[in-house]
């Protein structure tokens, strides 16, 4: 993945969990399951924190909830459309960065 | 077709003044406008709420009861916490605390029954408020088809809130939906305090595993899911096949709205003509003529004639909006947008501002960013509107000669295409200047939901697209009429004096406002003619043309554009015509697009932002224009 993405700390709490990845690194295809949800996307925001996160509960991305990435945009193959459980939901990668996935067999 | 049609009343028990009030919320997408026109038929209201700028949909309709309701069709949300203007009023309403309206007696959750997860969240968040509600299982119809099985009286007790299965479309399920909300009614009573505040990021975690909890136990996934969404997308969606459907896309509704639109516009435009020669035929010479020909006639005709236009427009947007697809193009538009510094939502008004920006920049309500929604609204005026195109055609036809290029193309064609290229590069740059260089950084996040591919219903696509023609007539008639009385003032004061040879607007205030501004526009090529059909150029592009035509004394009444075309190819230079050109890409010609901006944003601090950079750019562009086609010898 060469993403343009700088990634703070905050980003990836799952750490040294094996497949825990932000999903913003995730391409077509890719499924998982949701480990983590912050506000902290590693980008600046025009909301605080907690509204990102807040705003990313709301749509459906919380912890638990299964996730595959279905289509990606032509340029930076952003943004992207993913499926969380049984809705389709689409999102830059630079807020999907504050969601970290456990993506399956990797 | 209102549902008080032929109901029978088997109960009088309410006397006919009481009115019960009810308000619909729901997630975007689940069917609640069409519950709403169903409801409601063809008695809806659409006005704005009081201080914002925010529409309100309220419908009346007689309940088989007799009682009357009144139906409040609040913004589409997914929490009663308000991102924007729209769903702030959403939460206020539900709260009862929206200044100037009474609080609902009761609410209808409306839920697609299809995609229940996210809207159960809603509902518990509105048990919180303590506001009785019913929760409306809307699309039923196609729940069934899938085979999705939902417990309904377990879900009613889960939710604590009475539910009916409904087909809006259909007008299935209304008489339950009726006598539930009635009973609410009647009951009168908060089922608690409002317990209602900001959930915190927890406590959204903690409803949503409830709701979770409550979709598990009442609703068994469906034995035939749909599969078709994710095989359309896989065309709509794709990189590079979905970009080029999009254009093509894009493509037919602009040939749509030039094309078909085009006869209704030559039949209004006739028409008012007509009606303008009648009047000026059958009441006497005089002041009171002028006004009314020249005055109002001419202004609700200049209003009227975009109208063809403009239903095309939305009827085009309507379908995109009720099939599911305008999600899939702010998806597939977001980058490029993004890259100027504009939101994917930005894209249907920009979209809209082709056929004329009034229009366009009301619908800049769905961007929730207020710094979004401004820079969307500053760039909106450069999107070539169609006011544009008569000042266009004229010159072109009179100074661009008839060739081909390449063997091909028109030559005149191909400069046409330049001005919108112009107008659409020059939008982006400006945005891209605001947001990079004045609202630095913090980028709006976007997130939509992509919802499941349906037919448009052509009952509600023609009863919203009648819905969208009046918003459009009343509020730009009411913005435009003053202003046209006001040029029609301007360019009729003072009279010429006795035994004046030159046409009457000369010795006006705008022919003398001209022909001051005159020395100013000297060095941009212009002479003091153009400047003066620039005065009242200002109440719409258009009226440009029909200036000139007068200036000139050509054509009268007619005003053949042939005529003038010879003319001002004898009168003015290449270089002047060509600046002329590049001056209408930019200028803020249209004081009522200005007046929609003040309304929009309630300040004129925007209006006036909008005017001195757009004068700028168009001084600026025509200066080099002019200077250029000089140098290169056409001066």
């Amino acid at each position: 993945m060469s993403e343009a993405f700088v990634l703070s700390p905050e980003f990836n709490p799952a750490g040294t969990a094996t497949g825990v990845r932000p999903l913003a690194s995730a391409g077509r295809g890719e499924r998982g399951v949701i480990v983590k949800v912050t506000g902290h996307s590693g980008a600046a925001e025009a909301v605080v924190a907690e509204e990102l996160e807040r705003r990313l509960l709301e749509m459906g991305f919380v912890e638990g909830a299964s996730i595959e990435v279905l289509h990606e945009g032509l340029f930076g193959r952003d943004p992207i459309a993913v499926r969380v459980d049984d809705t389709r939901v689409a999102l830059r990668r630079r807020e999907a960065g504050a969601i970290s996935v456990k993506f399956d067999g990797r | 077709m209102t549902p008080d049609s032929g109901a029978a009343a088997p109960s009088v028990a309410s006397p006919l003044a009481d009115t019960a009030r009810i308000a619909l919320v729901g997630n975007p997408n689940s069917g609640k406008t069409a519950l709403f026109n169903a409801l409601t038929g063809s008695r809806q209201k659409v006005a704005n709420y009081a201080g914002v700028t925010v529409e309100r949909k309220e419908g009346v309709l007689t309940a088989p009861s007799g009682r009357q309701i009144r139906v409040l069709d609040l913004p589409g949300t997914y929490s009663l916490r308000a991102r924007s203007p729209d769903e702030a009023v959403t939460r206020d309403a539900v709260l009862g605390k929206l200044a100037g309206e009474d609080a609902p007696q009761a609410l209808v959750c409306v839920a697609d029954a299809t995609n229940l997860r996210l809207v159960l969240r809603l509902a518990l968040e509105l048990k919180q408020v303590g506001r009785p509600f019913v929760l409306a299982l809307n699309m039923f119809d196609i729940a069934q088809r899938q085979g999705l099985r939902i417990d309904v009286e377990r879900l009613s007790t889960e939710i604590g809130a009475p539910i009916v299965t409904t087909v809006a479309t259909r007008k299935r399920g209304l008489p339950e939906l009726l006598d539930k909300v009635e009973a609410l009614v009647d009951r009168q009573t908060l089922t608690a305090d409002n317990a209602w505040h900001e959930p915190s990021p927890a406590e959204i975690r903690a409803a949503h595993a409830e709701a979770q909890r409550i979709f598990k136990a009442c609703v068994k996934p469906p034995e035939r899911p749909d599969t078709v969404t994710g095989k359309i997308d896989g065309v709509l969606l794709h990189p590079v096949a979905g970009l080029v459907i999009l254009l093509g896309l894009l493509f037919v509704m602009f040939q749509a709205v030039f094309t078909w639109a085009t006869p209704a516009m030559d039949g209004i435009d006739a028409g008012f003509a007509a009606l303008i020669e009648l009047t000026n035929a059958s009441l006497p010479k005089g002041l009171l003529t002028s006004f009314i020909a020249d005055g109002l006639i001419a202004g609700v005709g200049s209003v009227l004639v975009f109208l063809p236009q403009i239903l095309i427009l939305f009827f085009f947007i309507l379908l995109l909006e009720d099939s599911g697809y305008m999600a899939r193009a702010a998806f597939l538009m977001d980058k490029i947008m993004g890259g100027a510094g504009l939101h994917g939502r930005a894209f249907i008004p920009l979209l809209s501002s082709f056929a004329c920006a009034i229009p366009g920049i009301m619908s800049t309500r769905v961007i929730d960013n207020r710094q979004d929604r401004l820079t969307t609204i500053l760039v909106a005026p450069l999107m070539t509107c169609s006011a544009r195109i008569p000042v266009y055609t004229l010159i072109i036809g009179a100074f661009i000669p008839q060739q081909t290029v390449w063997g091909v193309l028109s030559l005149q064609g191909l400069v046409m295409f330049g001005l919108y290229a112009s107008g659409i590069i020059s939008a982006l740059l400006v945005s891209f200047v605001i947001r990079r260089i004045f609202w630095r950084g913090a980028v709006e996040p976007f997130m939509m939901e992509l919802p499941t591919y349906r037919w448009p219903e052509p009952r509600n696509v023609l009863m919203n697209l009648w819905t969208r023609a009046r918003i459009f007539m009343s509020r730009a008639g009411r913005i435009i009429l003053p202003l046209m009385v006001l040029v029609w003032v301007l360019s009729t004061f003072p009279y010429p004096p006795e035994g004046a040879t030159g046409p009457a607007i000369d010795y006006s205030i705008a022919g003398r406002i001209g022909q001051f501004l005159a020395p100013l526009m000297a060095p941009i090529g212009f002479n003091w003619q153009m400047t003066v059909a620039l005065i009242p150029g200002m109440a719409a592009r258009e009226v440009a043309v029909a200036v000139l035509g007068t200036v000139y004394a050509v054509g009268g009444e007619d005003g053949e554009t042939g005529a003038l075309s010879t003319l001002l190819k004898n009168q003015w230079s290449l270089a002047s015509a060509l600046s002329f050109l590049a001056w209408y890409v930019f200028a803020p010609q249209c004081l009522p697009t200005l007046g929609v901006v003040k309304r929009e944003t309630n300040s004129w601090v925007w209006p006036t932002i909008m005017f001195v950079y757009m004068v700028s750019l168009a001084y600026i562009a025509a200066f080099i224009t002019y200077h250029v086609a000089v140098a290169l010898g056409a001066g």
